[in-house]
């Protein structure tokens, strides 16, 4: 049972890598759209160093954010765009594999574009942050865990509205208040300094909203699939 | 159908007495406050006005789950309905706290966790009226409007955690708290009818516009039977 549902995620993930592989129009925007980020929160910001050590941790995740926003809502509308919706809600067996597939990949193609974005923001940036790389990934996917389990759900939904790509944002943003500020929170204490343990509350937040969705959105999910 | 029933006047007459003599209270009768002064009397609106809101978003959170297990089009029809009157009621909480933290803190607004929960619940609440109105096809606007709901009221206690972590200013509670209230006995009357007027207010606002979506349903329902013979 396990082991069916693993192997029908592990299809849709890979279905989904294979066809970013082959066409790259998903991960090399969000790419090249980090890089302008960064770009342009200098213009906007100054360059002076103190105030950009204060505001950085905040930034980071603006930027982490906003591109996987925008890979998030690519996500079901390339399926509809090619007609392909029907096709992927006759696949075999429960459409949580569905669910779990594409936000598989949609974790991988953030988690990508976040390690291109954190080196480059400490180059930047001029912020030392190679000792903390390790602390600062594990906040990473913690937090981009719990941020693509609802925008896995919001963006098959907001692939059939009117306006979908002003919509996804607009409901994606306020739902997950509780990561954005469990994660920059976390973040900027590991930036000052503070070991992991300093973090541990925000962790176990990020750690329960990841769990939690992780629950509720693939049961949601066969909700919004139905036809 | 044209017009409500009498029961559901007799509702909104009811209510709108309630209100007009729980503000006659909480405005002329009552003493000012001894510390804020008359701005203080802007709690007989903003509390009772919150609360109103949390029942009506818990009521759009019941509703949705059971519009999703029995596919019942009215189950839906309250769920927009109240979620319209929990925004709106969030809207006047928002607007007139800001206009009490003006003469009182000195700033219209501050990134305290009370107000900061109430702005992102109001966020949240807007943004499923917004994608009600944008769905192509009304009965997915309603699967997706339900699902959102659910999420949206799940995601209100990690809220609370997130933002009490991050900051706290606002007053605490001075009515549910353990050891009794610490309001004065004679502000807690108009309070409690203004409470219960914008409740029974809620109750007529919600069966009124209820009657508008079913006949809303009805009239495409017409069109399209209409559009088959013509």
């Amino acid at each position: 049972m396990v082991a069916e549902l693993l192997r029908r995620t592990w299809a849709m993930t890979w279905k989904d890598v294979t066809v970013e592989l082959r066409a790259r129009e998903r991960i090399n925007a969000m790419l090249f759209f980090a890089a302008l980020v960064l770009f342009i929160f200098n213009f906007a910001l100054g360059p002076d160093r103190e105030t950009l050590r204060e505001v950085a941790p905040g930034l980071l995740w603006l930027a982490f954010l906003f591109t996987g926003m925008l890979g998030l809502g690519r996500s079901f509308q390339a399926e509809r765009e090619n007609e392909c919706f029907e096709e992927l809600l006759l696949t075999p067996g429960d459409r949580e594999s569905i669910f779990f597939g594409k936000l598989a990949g949609n974790i991988l193609f953030m988690v990508t574009a976040e390690a291109l974005i954190l080196p480059l923001f400490g180059i930047l940036y001029n912020l030392d942050i190679w000792g903390l790389l390790p602390s600062l990934a594990l906040v990473a996917f913690l937090g981009t865990v719990g941020f693509s389990a609802i925008g896995t759900l919001l963006a098959a939904m907001t692939a059939h509205l009117r306006a979908r790509e002003v919509m996804l944002p607009l409901l994606l943003f306020p739902l997950t208040v509780p990561v954005i500020l469990g994660s920059v929170r976390a973040t900027e204490a590991i930036l000052a300094g503070g070991g992991l343990s300093e973090v541990s509350h925000w962790l176990k937040l990020l750690g329960g909203f990841d769990v939690i969705f992780l629950v509720v959105c693939p049961l949601a999910f066969e909700f919004v699939l139905e036809e | 159908m044209g017009r409500g029933s009498l029961a559901t006047r007799v509702l909104g007459g009811t209510a709108g007495l309630l209100l007009a003599a729980g503000l006659y209270l909480g405005l002329v009768v009552v003493p000012p406050d001894a510390v804020q002064g008359d701005v203080q009397r802007i709690m007989y609106v903003h509390v009772p006005s919150i609360v109103t809101a949390y029942i009506a978003f818990f009521v759009v959170f019941c509703t949705s789950i059971l519009y999703l297990w029995k596919r019942d089009l009215r189950f839906d029809a309250v769920a927009v309905s109240s979620a319209e009157i929990g925004v709106v009621f969030t809207g006047i909480t928002l607007a007139t706290g800001m206009i009490w933290g003006k003469p009182t803190w000195g700033v219209w607004w501050t990134w305290d966790a009370r107000l900061t929960l109430t702005a992102i619940l109001f966020t949240i609440y807007v943004g499923y009226l917004m994608l009600r109105a944008f769905a192509e096809e009304p009965l997915a606007g309603a699967r997706y409007g339900a699902v959102l709901a659910i999420l949206g009221f799940l995601d209100i206690p990690l809220n609370h955690l997130a933002v009490y972590w991050w900051r706290t200013l606002h007053q605490p509670s001075s009515i549910l708290r353990p050891g009794g209230p610490s309001v004065a006995s004679d502000m807690l009357l108009p309070l409690a009818m203004n409470f219960a007027g914008l409740v029974l207010l809620s109750t007529y606002f919600l069966v009124e516009r209820v009657r508008l979506e079913r006949l809303r349903h009805r009239t495409a329902e017409v069109r399209l039977t209409r559009g088959r013979r013509g």
